[in-house]
């Protein structure tokens, strides 16, 4: 039996206080099995992104209880936090936050330079495709390829878990699937288990397992039988 | 090399106009601190150095004449190490085509062989013969004002003869550094000579065969000089001592005592405020900087860096411009301390420099500006340290603009969107607006302040010179004379006005404190050179006590009603006790005014003067000099427009010259300041202005909204600014007040508008670059890129 990357009981996150208090977690119980292709589905402030906030340790929950295998993230220091973003985590950002002084492989290597166990920084752009642009700054990279810098900077350290917070939202169709392989390439060469938060219902499609939110909670977890690839799903 | 060695490397390039904005701002502060305290430790050293090479004695003892056989005496008081006597003695130079009889001071050397005391620097041509009594050596400096060679002749009346002397030589000594006239306040190249003659030519000028009339003595080291003094005051009594006094008495040394002194309080106080000024701007900048960083933060937190290694590596920008502006400000202030030194060399006559840099101020200057950075620094980002890493995974949030300024009613009829933006901005976060108004307006009072001190040196000459002394020409007598003589002064063609003055040399005392100077007699109510109140109106002066002015009474620590000590040191030298009976304001010097009958009846003479002050019609002028110097009894004429062209010179080019550098430092900081303030309001706005641009809005509407925010701010920081400056300008007077004049602290709106003008120069300017830079900006770049 797989065990969990994930498990949380009852989390709760409560942003303000008194009447103007939003409440963007109300309760999850929620499983992650180690290795998966995830996809969070949910409309905008449904609280997918809280979520992931909160499982990456960038965030902590105002009830409730965290684990990241048999490690009980919510009862973890800022210190902590910090060796388990370091050692087990890699990010990517809708809006790709590259640091806008620094190339392509000096963004990547901004990562492996603290990992414990990093890939060569060429290596992780060769597998995103962009060996050739390495010396670019961001402003001179398209969209498409300024997101898969920092995919390749999310999995250059060789990541336990990769969380993507709608990787291709800001994208075409086109680079939008090719950055869609390389999660998925991530996901079956590594071994890491992925993360996807998404409104794009479609790519539920090529998931192991689509987790759907709504107002704050749970609605529904389907699991794949079969899946597609990238190329196949809708845009 | 590390992605965030070269990530520091090229925000740096980056933020490069702002960095060098800051760092020029450390780099004055330092600049600042390491010149002055360079500049008064090298002349404190060289001073020093000067005194021990030449032996310049450390008690002076006038007396009328005494014969040479007492030297043996002095020499065998206790803690007596060296004692020389000479002659000194009064004499008129006649210079071809030059009216006026300029004053000059006789000194005889010994005449074969080195003085043991007070030897002499001889910077051209030889040394007099000892046999050759018709040889003269004479003070460098005016040889030089007047263009003499050696081997020019000398016209010089003595004692009542005129004789020709050959130059042969030019010398400068520690005793002369500072060269005034009897009778005059300030040194002056041109009107006062030093002739270096040998003994056996002075005695025979002045009737001194095998007699002195000074002796110089030095001391064994830990001699206290009081009881020495005493001493000597006891041998010479019946010879007609004048009275001993140290060095420090020496009016070339009080003169450039007072000069050091005076440097080293305005060291002591005005770099200080200018170091704290441009700490807090510092802060400023670099919060509001930091507050920008955001979400790179956030972003370098999320990828598992520890607060420390983001801390550290915002602290390495933060020390990066810190250190370099003051590495590069403690450099500059070596090279302008040298400059200066090098200035100062040829107005305080050393004939050579010892260049002292004091390091401590280095260490200080740059110790308290990286400080500063740093303290402001980590004040942010501690707060940054407090937040999630989770920022940096949103997108940036709108701003919550729910608390500013609502505009409904009468008013939205009247705002237009960008001036609402403009507005709500400046309401939405009070804190940052107010540090960036204090942080402008301490920039405005730097600079109103010094605009104040320039204005009060200014003020200080016209009170002096305009308000106090109205008269033309000031006529000083080799002794004092009867006053029915003056009427032959009276008489010559040209003079509108005489009122006699009789100046007796003086220990005022009170207590344990004590002054060395003179009292002014004048007549009951003085016309030309007045004594004024605190309100310029002229003191009637009553026969029943003394008058001092202000900088005086505080000296003794003595109020109207007290009484007062008067030891008189000429003539019969009586101790009188005298009430004071009023305080009157003068700038310059410490006078002590009395009724000239009172003074008279008080030394218990006739009725003398020493001197007159002359209102004359400036047509006859010449005559009138000529006519002077062929009077008998005439020491010294000075004309007022030289005494005061003397005194602008002196303040112009000795302490007071700091305040020319200082005024454009604070003109710098200044400018830093606002161009910072423009440059980060950009930085927080890029994205904004870029989102208007696209809606279509001009690049002038976008202007106006970031330079809006900026008028604003400066507007606002200018009424508080003018409060500073008027705060600063006492502290900063009272750093550049010395013994011989005395600051007034004066604020007025035309010194605050010279403030504004650079305020609202550097406003323009900082806008007018930063509105280049949003308009060349791209536009799809700045809303896709986080900066």
């Amino acid at each position: 039996m797989t065990r969990n990357t994930f498990t949380t009981r009852n989390l709760r996150k409560v942003y303000g206080e008194g009447p103007a208090a939003v409440h963007a977690l109300r309760g999850v119980d929620l499983e992650i099995p180690e290795g998966e292709f995830v996809v969070l589905l949910g409309a905008s402030g449904s609280g997918k992104s809280t979520l992931l906030n909160i499982l990456g340790g960038l965030d902590r929950g105002s009830e409730g209880v965290v684990h990241f295998r048999d490690k009980e993230l919510s009862a973890m220091s800022d210190t902590e936090l910090t060796r388990y973003r370091r050692d087990h985590v890699g990010f990517v950002f809708q809006f790709y936050n590259l640091m806008p002084s620094l190339t392509a492989r000096e963004n990547v290597e901004l990562v492996t330079e603290i990992a414990r166990n990093p890939m060569d920084p060429g290596e992780a752009l060769d597998l995103v495709g962009l060996a050739n642009r390495a010396d670019h700054f961001p402003a001179q990279l398209s969209g498409g390829e300024q997101q898969r810098v920092a995919i390749a900077r999310a999995v250059a350290k060789q990541p336990d878990v990769l969380f993507c917070d709608e990787p291709t939202g800001a994208l075409d169709s086109t680079t939008g699937r090719a950055v869609l392989h390389v999660l998925k390439d991530v996901n079956e060469k590594l071994g890491a288990t992925v993360l996807i938060v998404t409104h794009a219902a479609s790519q539920a499609a090529m998931a192991d397992r689509v987790i759907r939110f709504g107002d704050g909670a749970v609605i529904e977890v389907t699991v794949n039988e079969t899946k597609l690839t990238p190329e196949d799903i809708e845009w | 090399m590390s992605p965030l060695t070269k990530k520091l490397g090229r925000d740096l390039w980056r933020i490069k106009g702002q960095a060098i904005a800051i760092a020029l701002v450390i780099a004055v502060g330092v600049l600042m601190q390491v010149m002055q305290t360079g500049l008064v430790a090298s002349l404190d050293e060289t001073r020093r150095a000067y005194y021990e090479r030449y032996r310049l004695a450390e008690i002076f003892a006038p007396v009328a004449r005494t014969p040479e056989r007492l030297a043996a005496d002095l020499r065998r008081i206790p803690g007596v190490s060296a004692v020389e006597t000479r002659i000194v003695g009064h004499a008129l130079l006649d210079m071809p085509g030059i009216d006026l009889p300029l004053q000059a001071q006789a000194v005889s050397l010994p005449d074969f062989r080195e003085p043991r005391l007070n030897n002499v620097y001889l910077t051209d041509g030889r040394m007099f013969e000892g046999d050759r009594p018709d040889e003269v050596v004479i003070l460098e400096s005016f040889a030089k004002a007047h263009g003499l060679k050696p081997g020019d002749s000398l016209n010089v009346t003595m004692n009542g003869a005129r004789r020709t002397f050959g130059i042969v030589g030019f010398a400068m000594s520690p005793e002369f550094l500072y060269s005034t006239a009897p009778g005059e306040l300030v040194p002056d190249d041109d009107r006062f000579a030093v002739l270096w003659m040998s003994r056996t030519a002075l005695e025979a000028a002045f009737d001194m065969d095998g007699a002195f009339n000074e002796a110089l003595i030095s001391l064994s080291r830990g001699t206290e000089p009081a009881e020495v003094i005493s001493a000597a005051d006891r041998l010479l009594d019946r010879f007609g001592g004048l009275g001993a006094y140290g060095l420090e008495d020496l009016q070339s040394d009080k003169f450039i005592a007072e000069e050091i002194d005076g440097l080293r309080r305005t060291t002591a106080t005005v770099p200080p405020v200018f170091m704290a000024v441009a700490a807090f701007l510092l802060y400023i900048v670099i919060s509001r900087m930091m507050q920008a960083e955001r979400e790179e933060i956030g972003l370098m937190k999320a990828f598992g860096y520890t607060d420390w290694e983001v801390g550290a590596h915002y602290l390495q920008l933060i020390l990066a411009i810190a250190v370099s502006g003051a590495l590069f400000g403690g450099l500059m202030g070596i090279a302008a301390g040298r400059a200066l030194v090098d200035v100062y060399l040829l107005y305080y006559k050393f004939p050579f420099l010892v260049f002292r840099l004091a390091p401590s101020s280095f260490v200080i200057g740059i110790g308290a500006s990286v400080l500063a950075a740093s303290a402001g620094g980590l004040f942010v980002l501690r707060g940054v340290f407090a937040l999630t890493p989770a920022v940096a995974m949103r997108a940036a949030a709108p701003a919550d603009y729910s608390k500013s300024l609502k505009f409904d009613g009468t008013l939205s009829g009247f705002l237009d969107q960008p001036t609402r933006m403009v507005l709500r901005r400046l309401t939405r976060q009070p804190v940052r607006m107010g540090g960036a108004i204090v942080g402008i307006a301490a920039g405005v009072a730097l600079s109103a302040a010094m605009a104040a001190i320039l204005a009060s040196f200014d003020e200080m000459m016209e009170l002096t010179f305009d308000v106090i002394d109205r008269s033309d020409v000031t006529v000083s007598f080799i002794h004092p004379i009867e006053a029915r003589s003056l009427h032959d002064i009276e008489t010559m063609t040209g003079v509108i006005e005489v009122e006699p003055v009789r100046i007796v040399p003086a220990i005022l005392k009170n207590g344990r404190h004590t002054h060395r100077g003179a009292i002014s007699g004048l007549v009951e109510l003085p016309r030309p050179n007045r004594a004024v109140d605190a309100d310029t109106r002229a003191i009637r002066l009553r026969q029943d006590g003394i008058i001092l002015s202000a900088s005086l009474a505080r000296r003794l620590d003595i109020a109207p009603g007290d009484w007062l000590t008067v030891d008189v040191r000429e003539g019969r030298r009586p101790e009188v006790r005298l009430p004071v009976i009023a305080v009157a304001e003068s700038l310059m010097g410490s006078p002590a005014y009395m009724e000239l009958l009172a003074l008279n009846r008080a030394l218990k003479e006739p009725l003398r003067v020493s001197g007159a002050y002359l209102r004359i019609d400036t047509a006859h002028a010449g005559e009138i000099y000529r006519a002077l110097k062929h009077m008998p009894m005439v020491a010294g004429v000075a004309p007022k427009g030289d005494s005061r062209a003397a005194f602008q010179e002196i303040t112009d080019r000795g302490a007071g010259a700091t305040r020319y550098i200082m005024a454009l430092v604070a003109g710098i900081i200044t400018f830093g300041v606002i161009y910072n303030a423009a440059r980060v309001a950009q930085a927080e706005r890029a994205r904004d202005l870029a989102g208007l641009r696209v809606l279509g809005f001009t690049r002038g509407e976008i202007a106006f909204v970031l330079l809006g925010e900026l008028a604003v701010v400066t507007l606002l920081a200018l009424p508080l600014g003018a409060l500073g400056g008027y705060g600063l300008t006492f502290a900063i007077s009272a750093g550049f007040s010395t013994d011989l004049y005395q600051l007034p602290a004066s604020f007025g709106f035309s010194t605050f508008g010279q403030a504004m003008v650079v305020v609202v120069a550097a406003a323009v300017l900082s806008g007018w670059v930063v509105k280049r830079d949003i308009d060349r900006s791209d536009l799809v770049l700045a809303l896709k890129t986080r900066e």
